[in-house]
């Protein structure tokens, strides 16, 4: 089902029309509202009327995680404070949190995106839907929750922590959807093992889950272990909160609400867009938003936009699954590379544990880049006794790798247990060269 | 007709092949014949054991990629020529081999090797008379 045919369903060519009129209107207020994009405007020697269609956005400054901070708390706010019904802060583990504050026109915008994304996981009035997202600061909690209302399914708040409680209430309430991280999913059904709740006797059918990344492996997981179909639900608080995109049936990447938020995917080096498909940086432009706009934010996560038309019906683009981060990018040979692309080649090979090391060096003036991947004793067979067989499987991965990454990468395939295994951001590369 | 062999992955690093055959001495597994295959990188270390079965299952379980596949173990004549003429037999036949090394048991030089074509190896085995080992033919004290 669908919960707005007109904006989620529209022609290509209204859809952008309608962009270009929302951009134009939305530079136009912040710049009489927010020094801070007046200024840059100015210095760009650019002015609202410059901006007239969604093609003219390549002429707007990008704006960063860093301003936000520098323009704490309300510098960016552009609606008035008697205006502004809600205020949510992100947290703030390396420096000022970001505040964001919405008016009711925004609220009620989110409230319908979010009602978007319900829809699209097959939830109605019929529901009894969980909301364990943490209630609070956090905009997952409150995001959710004013969704759910708005399709009139009956909302439980049960927020985090109290799982025991919370499996508890799932099972004899009979709740058939869940919103909540894709780790708390899994938390919950270990906590339902032990409690020696089995799958049978719950009703749970549909999970919506976000706000950190998870891979298909973890779906596979979460739906097995909890009996119900798991959807993706992207958001940023910067934006506005959970469902800035979210998927449909068909699974294949999250259809983004881009009458209200434009997407752009840019070469995080250059800044210029990459070609469509390609894996760039995200940014978003609030094409409605009254509290705090932001123009061409760059929300360093990687993906790319799917072309084409979706099945389902729904004509507003699809963003992938986010590939990684800009902050963990290196640069090989004047091309970028990201440690989470050679992650998604991992996956793909069974004979290979989930863990990996790229090693890049300098030699005779060329780049070099090796990646080491372990086997698994699990997965070892007798087909795998020779050299030319081990050969045989570094080339296979060789040519996988090459077709991502776009440079040749020397493969060493190493024994199990031999590398190491960590969660910090940068564990997965060893730069060798001295550039700095 | 064959008898087990496990293949252990290896890397070329000092150290390496020690941390295997330690676990092997730990499950009280016997060593009756090994070879290396060596790569700049890596190594497959080959080894003929007694307990094949039990010592695949454990180094497994200790993390060790290993794997059982399934080798001819042929008598050869202590005799100048006698590798080639058990050799030819086979390539008479049109099989190929893999990989091949050897072994003194008993004073008689035993030849292993590995072929893609078990069923016709078999059969040449039988129609020339050759001696096979089976695993009962082992000197296994452990």
């Amino acid at each position: 089902m669908i919960w707005n045919p007109n904006k989620e369903c529209m022609p290509r060519e209204q859809m952008r029309l309608l962009q270009g009129k929302r951009l134009h209107k939305i530079v136009e207020y912040v710049y009489h509202n927010v020094p801070f994009y007046r200024n840059k405007l100015q210095e760009m020697d650019i002015s609202p009327e410059d901006i007239q269609t969604i093609d003219d956005i390549v002429k707007l400054p990008f704006t960063t995680k860093k301003d936000l901070r520098d323009n704490y708390p309300f510098g960016l706010q552009a609606a008035p404070q008697s205006e502004i019904i809600r205020i949510h802060a992100s947290s703030g583990t390396t420096g000022n949190p970001t505040i964001v504050g919405y008016t009711r026109k925004d609220i009620s915008i989110w409230s319908e995106c979010m009602a978007r994304s319900l829809t699209s996981y097959g939830v109605t009035s019929d529901d009894i839907f969980s909301v364990s997202y943490g209630y609070g600061l956090f905009t997952g909690g409150l995001g959710a929750h004013n969704g759910v209302e708005m399709i009139g399914a009956s909302v439980v708040p049960a927020s985090t922590g109290n799982t025991e409680k919370h499996a508890r209430l799932i099972r004899d309430l009979g709740i058939t959807g869940i919103a909540c991280t894709p780790s708390y999913a899994l938390y919950l059904a270990e906590t339902m093992d032990r409690m020696g709740i089995s799958k049978d006797e719950i009703k749970l059918r549909v999970g919506a889950f976000g706000a950190e990344p998870w891979t298909e492996n973890m779906r596979t997981e979460i739906q097995d272990r909890l009996g119900l179909k798991g959807f993706n639900l992207y958001g940023l608080s910067e934006i506005m909160g959970p469902s800035v995109s979210y998927e449909c049936d068909e699974q294949h990447g999250s259809h983004i609400n881009e009458d209200h938020f434009f997407p752009e995917v840019i070469d995080p080096v250059t800044l210029e867009p990459v070609p469509a498909g390609q894996t760039g940086e995200l940014v978003f432009t609030t094409l409605t938003k009254e509290g705090m706009p932001v123009i061409r934010y760059r929300t360093r996560d990687l993906c790319s936009l799917l072309p084409g038309e979706c099945p389902c019906g729904r004509t507003n683009v699809r963003m992938s699954a986010i590939q990684g981060r800009t902050d963990d990018m290196l640069i090989i040979r004047g091309i970028n590379v990201f440690p989470s692309q050679v992650e998604s080649v991992v996956l793909t090979m069974k004979e290979f544990a989930p863990v990996y090391m790229l090693i890049v060096d300098r030699v005779n003036n060329l780049d070099t880049l090796v990646v080491q991947v372990e086997l698994r004793p699990d997965v070892f067979n007798a087909t795998l006794d020779t050299p030319a067989a081990i050969d045989e499987l570094e080339k296979r991965f060789a040519d996988k790798l090459r077709s991502v990454l776009s440079i040749n990468a020397k493969v060493q395939i190493k024994a199990p247990g031999t590398i190491e295994r960590s969660q910090g951001k940068s564990s997965h590369v060893i730069d060798k060269r001295k550039l700095y | 007709m064959t008898i087990r062999q496990l293949s252990i992955f290896i890397e070329n690093q000092s150290g390496t092949l020690q941390k295997v055959l330690e676990l092997i001495r730990k499950s009280g597994i016997q060593i009756i014949a090994c070879t290396i295959a060596d790569t700049a990188e890596y190594g497959l270390f080959r080894i003929i054991c007694s307990e094949p079965d039990r010592a695949c299952e454990e180094l497994k379980e200790a993390g060790v990629a290993v794997a059982i596949s399934d080798v001819f173990a042929i008598e050869l004549d202590n005799q100048p020529g006698g590798a080639a003429n058990v050799v030819s037999v086979f390539s008479g036949a049109g099989i190929g081999i893999t990989y091949m090394y050897a072994f003194l048991l008993d004073g008689r030089g035993i030849l292993i090797f590995k072929t893609t074509q078990a069923a016709e190896t078999e059969a040449a085995i039988r129609a020339h008379g050759l001696h096979a080992l089976s695993e009962a033919d082992l000197p296994v004290n452990a």
